[in-house]
């Protein structure tokens, strides 16, 4: 179990900072993004493979977990969080998932093909909205400092109507 | 503030919003950061309006309206670490106007590519590490690494080359598939399936699908549709080049 867990962190952490190496993220962003990328990969594997809570529930949980570590990097390193949660993404994408909805659906086994599909719609959901519930919890911690303009009628400098 | 002052600051927010959705950043962290400009750089009434094909951007309701056109697609995250820390030093009075827009263009002018051989051994390291830990398949790593490797190199090069942008993914998706095939044909691997898992990974657009999703829920909705579309016709093209390999190898 334990050894496991290390390889799989040892691999997602390695994946992770090749990823970041090909998105051209900046070098001091390496090491936080791969420790993020590693620990939530850790956790899925134990929540998916081991406590058998399903597909859906363990790649919402491991999104919102990414949200959460990468805004926690970002506010440490001063970054913007895009240089960390993207690169930790990068070992739940369902890219086995969609080779084999190709793959069955050119043998002609369609349903084994939809399946699959099935699968990579749900995982793909689960993530979308990890990351949207992650973004709402940071909001929560940290407070939200988004400038917007304002509403064109109410602007300074402007006559009111009559 | 006078007319050229006002000109210039609605020049820097643009080029700052150019630079930032070239790059591949999502359209809050852009509209985020042109505001926070022309907040701290004296702009009245600053309007923008953000899509990923082009900006307009407006201030105090006078005639200084200017657009960028945007047609360069590109995932560089240093750029957009770049423009934050610009944009954090305007803000804390380190420096002015004149000097944000001119280290924004530095930005945007000198080349921030990593060699080419350094990205292919990612790639290769990449499609290796993210096929054991999706299939559980040790046997073929070499293959991985090599076929991951090549690809990568070969989709650098058809892109730099012709510049064309989901042809490229579908010639290297091609490449990967027949590459795979005729590794295992001569049996110096064993599964196919496993190694075109691994290799494909390194084409996946991860960055314009987490963009999109963002996109949209922030109320972005032109540019997160937009990005969605790239995104699946990326996946597309990817996909049918499996087809055919699958289906004439």
């Amino acid at each position: 179990m334990i050894e496991r867990l290390l390889i799989h962190f040892g691999f997602a952490f390695v994946a992770t900072i090749c990823f970041a190496i090909l998105l051209n993220v900046p070098r001091h962003a390496f090491l936080a993004g791969g420790l993020i990328g590693g620990t939530t990969w850790d956790l899925y594997v134990v929540i998916y493979y081991h406590l058998h809570v399903g597909l859906a529930l363990s790649n919402l949980v491991a999104a919102i977990l990414i949200g959460i570590l990468s805004m926690v990097a970002a506010k440490l390193q001063r970054q913007p969080m895009i240089l960390y949660n993207v690169p930790a993404l990068v070992p739940f994408v369902p890219g086995g998932q969609a080779y084999k909805v190709v793959r069955y659906f050119v043998l002609g086994n369609y349903g084994v093909s939809l399946g699959y599909l099935y699968q990579v719609i749900v995982i793909a959901g689960a993530i979308t909205l990890g990351f949207g519930l992650g973004d709402l919890i940071n909001t929560a911690i940290y407070g939200r400092h988004h400038w917007h303009a304002a509403p064109f009628s109410q602007l300074k400098g402007w006559k009111k109507r009559d | 503030m006078t007319q050229e002052e006002m000109n210039l600051a609605v020049s820097t927010c643009l080029l700052a919003g150019q630079i930032l959705i070239e790059n591949g950043s999502n359209m809050e962290r852009v509209n985020d950061t042109m505001y926070r400009i022309a907040a701290n750089a004296g702009l009245k009434s600053f309007q923008a309006f953000t899509t990923v094909t082009g900006v307009v951007a407006s201030s105090d309701h006078c005639a200084n309206a200017q657009v960028v056109d945007v047609r360069i697609r590109r995932n560089d995250l240093t750029r957009i670490a770049q423009v934050n820390a610009i944009s954090r030093d305007f803000a804390d009075h380190k420096i002015e106007l004149k000097e944000a827009y001119q280290r924004l263009s530095m930005v945007d002018q000198t080349s921030t590519k990593q060699p080419v051989l350094l990205q292919c051994l990612a790639a290769a390291i990449m499609s290796f590490t993210l096929m054991i830990v999706f299939t559980g398949d040790t046997q073929d790593t070499l293959a991985a690494f090599l076929v991951g490797g090549s690809s990568y190199w070969v989709y650098l090069w058809l892109v730099s080359t012709f510049r064309v942008r989901y042809l490229g993914e579908f010639c290297t998706a091609l490449m990967i598939g027949a590459l795979a095939s005729t590794v295992v044909h001569f049996g110096l691997a064993q599964r196919v399936d496993d190694i075109i898992i691994g290799s494909i990974m390194s084409l996946v657009p991860g960055v314009p699908i987490t963009n999109a999703a963002r996109d949209i829920v922030s109320g972005n909705g032109i540019s997160g549709i937009t990005r969605m579309l790239e995104a699946l016709l990326t996946a597309a093209a990817i996909g049918c080049a499996i087809v055919l390999v699958l289906r004439y190898l």
